[in-house]
């Protein structure tokens, strides 16, 4: 490349914006600026004047960034861009990435298009960990509440471990709810008696 | 009966509750709906997944469709706006400094008096002002700045607008990032409640029947449903309805604070939905009747009017030829889908789908289907009123 494009990352978490400087920067894009405070982003920015954006679909600061996109139109310079106008394809694929891109200036799709690929192609690495993660904490709590269900179960009918779960499970089929929901009820229920 | 399930975007502030309570209380359940209530942590985002096609409808400031009809606003997108789901309910406010500064310069203080408070709230610094507003195309900013130009005042092109996510308002206000701030509920009462900020003015205060929120949906997708558009439109009006029975807004804080929705303490709901603000932190509590409509008086009608006045308005912020504007804002606005799939269920519609908006400042009946309808009061509070040549 010939000239050097200026890539602004908006990350809070250190570790998830190392990697993607680090996966711009395998691509060949060198000059990235990372901003994790995203107090005055609307300014910072301005002061930046960077050529791409990068911020996660679900960074509530995001709306800041239209601030960016109205006042270069102001200036009449070219509109920014969610992602690029023209090409729904790569859109579609930053959506669902959780990635949103905006494009301040007069920039060549053909220039985007490899930068916003490799951040993709992160992006979607980093939030099918972060999911996992979610999900592997969401089975731990839940193991934890169907064990004091369990056990409280044991205690007031005086049955063993195995019949305990399996009258949670009856009764979770024959209400159609989750096992951990009728746990999650019976827990609720006891505290509020004692 | 098979269900039809809607992925169904929204911005978790108190007025997305016709969406919730629909859901909830069943009345999307008994058109044969259900909705998938997707939060979203930002406008942008809720309104780049709409427009492409990752929801299915949602909750929306009322200029947004209008700005990305106008291709200003993110993807250049075709939305309509099939009714408006709440009037009003916006508060702005100043920092606590500010709010000194302005009563050096005689501000009488008081939640109603936008002529006497426009003074001394531009000289109350000796630099511009910096306005936190939740989104460039929001009502917010149009009512912020249309108070501000029309007070006569000074050129609002001086002010400094800064978008500041509505959760992050008071945290601005704190850390002096803005001196104004034009906000939802409950994030106005967070800042009064974190001592960090005072309220000047409800937005009623500026325009009496401002539609604040939007049902939108694409334009293409209404076109091709109109049974589910028919169905959902149904069901949230009924919702509406729910929500305007003074009774019923106990329980519907109770809905609202869960978790799985708002996720915010019940008295942070308190204020905009009982209609009861302290303006000061430790102030007694000021009534404001009529702070948020969600149904009574015509509140979910999408007059014409009222789109061409966003579409004027977005023009002038925008810079772009003010008759487009005001002819896209009109076929955004969709009267006629509202007609088409509430008339049957014997909602009160309106002789006319625009109406000279700012003429009402008394309650007054008006022609309806149903025999006479009570409409207004609709004025802006310098007296003005805006009439525009339909373009049919």
């Amino acid at each position: 490349m010939t000239e050097e494009m200026k890539i602004a990352v908006i990350e809070p978490d250190p570790d998830r914006a190392r990697d993607i400087i680090d996966a711009l920067k395998e691509g060949g894009w060198n000059d990235v600026v990372v901003l994790g405070d995203v107090t005055g982003l609307a300014r910072k920015l301005a002061a930046l004047d960077p050529d791409l954006v990068l911020i996660d679909l679900a960074n509530p600061s995001r709306d800041a960034l239209e601030q960016v996109s109205v006042a270069s139109e102001a200036q009449s310079r070219p509109v920014a861009m969610f992602v690029d106008r023209s090409d729904d394809e790569m859109t579609q694929a930053a959506v669902a990435a959780g990635l949103s891109a905006y494009v301040v200036g007069e920039l060549q799709p053909d220039r985007i298009k490899p930068v916003l690929q490799t951040a993709i192609a992160r992006f979607q690495m980093m939030s099918q960990m972060r999911n996992e993660l979610e999900a592997a904490k969401q089975a731990l709590a839940d193991r934890k509440t169907v064990d004091r269900a369990k056990g409280m179960i044991m205690r007031a009918k005086g049955v063993g471990e195995e019949e305990a779960y399996a009258l949670l499970r009856k009764t979770a089929m024959s209400q159609n709810r989750k096992v951990i929901e009728v746990a999650q009820a019976l827990l609720t229920a006891s505290d509020l008696l004692t | 009966m098979s269900t039809t399930r809607l992925n169904c975007g929204y911005v978790p502030l108190v007025d997305s509750a016709p969406l919730i309570v629909a859901q909830e209380l069943n009345f999307a359940a008994d058109e044969g709906l259900s909705l998938n209530l997707l939060r979203q942590p930002s406008w942008a985002a809720l309104r780049d997944l709409l427009a492409l096609g990752h929801l299915d409808v949602a909750h929306m400031l009322a200029p947004m469709p209008i700005a990305m009809s106008l291709g200003l606003s993110g993807p250049m997108a075709r939305i309509d706006a099939l009714m408006v789901l709440s009037v009003n309910g916006t508060v702005i406010g100043v920092s606590n400094e500010m709010a000194d500064a302005m009563r050096a310069k005689g501000w009488p203080g008081g939640f109603a008096a936008p002529q006497e408070t426009a003074g001394p709230l531009l000289s109350a610094l000796d630099r511009p002002l910096r306005v936190g507003v939740p989104f460039p195309y929001s009502m917010h900013r149009l009512l912020f700045e249309y108070w501000i130009g029309h007070a006569g005042l000074v050129d609002p092109s001086t002010l400094h607008i800064i978008t500041t996510p509505p959760p992050l308002m008071a945290d601005a206000v704190a850390s002096n990032e803005i001196d104004v701030f034009c906000v939802g509920e409950p994030w106005g009462s967070v800042a009064v409640g974190n001592d960090v900020g005072e309220l000047i003015l409800p937005g009623a205060a500026i325009w009496a029947h401002a539609p604040e929120k939007v049902l939108a949906a694409r334009h293409a997708w209404v076109e091709d449903n109109p049974s589910v558009v028919g169905a959902l439109m149904r069901a949230v009006a009924r919702a509406a309805a729910w929500l305007d029975t003074p009774k019923n807004r106990p329980l519907a804080i109770e809905i609202l604070a869960r978790s799985a929705h708002l996720d915010l303490p019940h008295a942070a709901l308190d204020h905009a939905l009982m209609g009861r603000f302290a303006t000061q932190f430790g102030a007694a509590p000021v009534d404001v009747p009529g702070f948020l409509r969600f149904h009574d008086r015509a509140a979910n009608f999408p007059w014409r009017s009222q789109a061409a006045w966003i579409g004027a308005e977005i023009a002038r912020l925008a810079g772009i030829n003010r008759d487009h504007a005001i002819d896209m804002a009109q076929r955004a606005m969709r009267p006629d889908c509202y007609r088409r799939h509430l008339g049957p269920i014997g909602v009160d519609m309106p002789g006319a789908s625009a109406k000279i908006e700012g003429a009402l400042t008394h309650p007054m009946a008006v022609a309806s289907t149903r025999g006479e309808m009570i409409l207004g009061p609709d004025a802006f509070f310098d007296g003005e009123t805006f009439d525009f040549s339909p373009s049919e």
